[in-house]
């Protein structure tokens, strides 16, 4: 007995009912396409916050004043008054790994040029700010050390303001007034478009931090420092000493907490990935109980298939097939049924998918694991929820389901 | 080779003498769980078939030949008692092997013609051929072959649904011969065709017989088919009650000819 003739008998009783057969497929086609979209989404935006995280530098680091306790709840940090600028320079100056560092302070300012308005969020920062951010700017030029000194009057825009308030012009050289201030626009940023959680990143306004502090804010103290380590391999080195150093210069005796907290881009960036794991995860799931429920569907006809075929499964017992040829046939149909509507489902997967991406803006990133794993999985779901019917066919008496009527 | 001779140890007849016994039945019995009191479908039935033998099995409703011919035919198994089908006992065989049995040995023609429905006639001879191991190439030269021994060549391609029944009985028919089989066995063949056909039938089936000396049994309750075969056992209420040869066996061929002449088209 060759495989080949029961394969052909299972596909004939399929195409002869296409119909049907599409309907039992339709629950494994949703949800393995269910399944295909989601996990392509969900890698979209974790290999979207990977990429992010490279361009930013992998060896930055952000220093916050205030203390973090607990892992994701930070307690003030950012708010604290702990951070001056002097513990900036004195990074720069006494870490050995690290390269460079910049105090940032920032503020929500509202903007004016000519009759337009805006409200961004403000940033003083040194002027090696975009050596350690990893920008660059588009036109004009940042401001420079001497700038910073003499706590000058000049902005570099993010592409956002310079739209908004600058319609058909060019902004650099122009003079704009930050909370009723007149400032030069030194040069426009290059664009960077959104963060993964919606921020637009090109609408922001960067002074020199001695500017926002004296002029802008009247505060003493900086809110963060950008530091870069000297390479991606230094980062954890970077960070070890610039806790040794802010305790020393902090005066924090042994035992006690830090007042300050250093982030490195790592960490967001794992934070941010899980979130976006335990999305693709709790969507899969979703699109898995589709599948199951696609198997029980498919299940159900083949035992209806049973009951109608029980004539012809007694004929071809009477001319002399075995009980296990019975079965094989059975369970192939459902076998072709789970594997087809698989197939459709990855091909209806990759398309929703696609067309999400479109629509949305979404980035998506189809795995060739997730499409493995559903063609397994539609075969698993053919085999599991075929077996019993089969089992049922295969253990008729040929007399009984001769005189089935 | 129409010796006829009885045999001193019981009523049964063999019409071929000294041929070896391909079928041989000792007290057996089929009891069904009726609803209220068991069905004693059989009761101590013997029988001995050899090879070569055209016997018709005869009997009123429910006397048990449809019983009888299953348990031939290895498709139900007797409550008691032996069966050797050529001297191996089929009563401790596993369905599998049973199964085998059918398959190889046995060709099966039911009353309802038991062809699968949208299926064509070559389809549905090459059946059988599906559960051996014959490969493609080979089924369907002997599908055709077995079809074209039936007359049935120019409707290879037809379904069940647009053939004639005597058509339909005929493919049947081709497919219980597709695996070259010792032993027909026929349950009521003609029951459902007119009276031409049914000796259209019979013609084949003495041909069969004849020409290809494979050993035929078949049930019916028409005396009228019955004077084909060579011998005759008649049932009643489960028993064997009568095993004799067929006097003056008719030939389905002569009978054919003397009917009238209709458009069911004549076979070679
Ligand atoms: N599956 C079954 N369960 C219970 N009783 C059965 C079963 N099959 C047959 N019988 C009974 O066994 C007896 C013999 O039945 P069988 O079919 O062998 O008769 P038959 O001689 O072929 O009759 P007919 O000429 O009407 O076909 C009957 O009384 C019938 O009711
Ligand atoms: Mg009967």
């Amino acid at each position: 007995m060759n495989l080949g003739p029961i394969v052909n008998i299972a596909l004939r009783a399929l195409t002869r009912n296409k119909g049907r057969s599409f309907l039992t497929a339709l629950g494994i086609i949703i949800g393995i396409g269910s399944v295909i979209a989601m996990v392509s989404l969900g890698h979209g935006a974790q290999r979207q916050i990977q990429e992010q995280m490279d361009s930013m530098g992998t060896n930055m680091l952000i220093v916050q004043s205030g203390s973090q306790r607990v892992r994701g709840v930070q307690s003030g940090s950012g708010t604290g008054t702990g951070l001056t600028v002097e513990d900036v320079e004195a990074i720069a100056r006494e870490c050995p790994a690290v390269q460079a560092a910049s105090p940032s302070v920032g503020a929500s300012v509202s903007l004016v040029f000519g009759n337009q308005n805006w409200t961004t969020r403000a940033e003083g920062v040194a002027e090696n700010y975009l050596l350690i951010r990893n920008r660059g700017v588009a036109s004009g030029e940042f401001f420079t050390a001497s700038d910073v000194r003499s706590a000058a009057r000049v902005a570099v825009i993010g592409k956002t303001v310079a739209d908004r308030l600058f319609p058909g012009l060019d902004p650099v050289g122009q003079t704009l007034r930050v909370r009723n201030l007149p400032f030069r626009v030194a040069g426009v940023l290059e664009a960077k478009g959104q963060t993964q959680w919606g921020q637009d990143q090109d609408d922001t306004l960067l002074v020199p931090y001695s500017t926002a502090m004296k002029k802008l804010l009247s505060v003493n103290y900086v809110s963060n420092a950008f530091v870069s380590a000297a390479s991606p391999e230094m980062t954890f080195a970077a960070e070890d000493q610039i806790r040794q150093l802010l305790r020393q210069r902090h005066n924090l005796r042994p035992g006690a907490d830090d007042d300050f907290t250093i982030r490195n881009l790592t960490d967001v960036a794992d934070m941010a990935e899980e979130t976006t794991r335990t999305m693709t995860l709790l969507l899969g799931g979703i699109a898995g109980v589709s599948l199951i429920v696609g198997g029980i569907g498919i299940m159900n006809i083949m035992l209806v298939s049973v009951t109608e075929r029980t004539r012809e499964i007694g004929i071809r017992m009477a001319v002399g097939a075995r009980s296990r040829h019975v079965r094989l046939q059975f369970l192939i149909e459902a076998i072709v049924l789970g594997v087809a509507g698989g197939l459709i489902g990855i091909a209806a997967g990759i398309g929703l998918s696609f067309a999400l991406s479109q629509v949305f803006q979404w980035p998506q990133a189809i795995s060739s694991a997730s499409i493995l794993a559903s063609v397994a999985f539609s075969i698993a779901v053919g085999v599991f929820f075929g077996y019993y019917p089969a089992r049922k066919a295969a253990s008729l008496d040929p007399i009984e389901a001769l005189r089935y009527e | 080779m129409n010796t006829v001779q009885m045999r001193l140890d019981d009523r049964r007849w063999n019409a071929v003498g000294g041929a070896p016994a391909v079928i041989a039945l000792e007290h057996v019995y089929k009891t069904y769980a009726g609803a209220a009191t068991p069905v004693r479908a059989l009761r101590d039935v013997s029988l001995t078939v050899r090879r070569g033998e055209f016997i018709a099995i005869m009997g009123a409703s429910g006397s048990g030949k449809s019983t009888l011919l299953n348990i031939l035919g290895c498709l139900d198994r007797p409550s008691r008692g032996w069966y050797y089908l050529d001297g191996i006992d089929v009563s401790k065989m596993t369905p599998d092997q049973r199964a085998d049995i059918r398959n190889r040995k046995l060709g099966f023609v039911f009353q309802g013609f038991n062809l699968l429905p949208r299926t064509s006639a070559v389809e549905n001879v090459e059946l059988p051929l599906l559960y051996s191991d014959a490969p493609a190439a080979e089924r369907l030269r002997r599908s055709r072959a077995a079809l074209a021994m039936v007359g049935l060549s120019h409707r290879e391609q037809n379904h069940p649904s647009q053939l004639s029944g005597g058509q339909q009985q005929r493919v049947a028919i081709a497919r219980s011969l597709v695996n070259r089989p010792a032993l027909l066995l026929a349950d009521e063949p003609t029951g459902n065709l007119d009276t031409r056909t049914s000796i259209d039938i019979m013609t084949l089936f003495q041909q069969l017989n004849r020409e290809r000396g494979i050993t035929i049994v078949l049930v019916t309750h028409e005396p009228d088919i019955a004077a084909y075969a060579r011998r005759m056992v008649v049932m009643r209420d489960g028993r064997i009650v009568r095993d004799e040869p067929v006097e003056n066996t008719r030939d389905a061929a002569v009978d054919l000819a003397s009917l009238a002449p209709d458009r069911e088209e004549v076979m070679t």
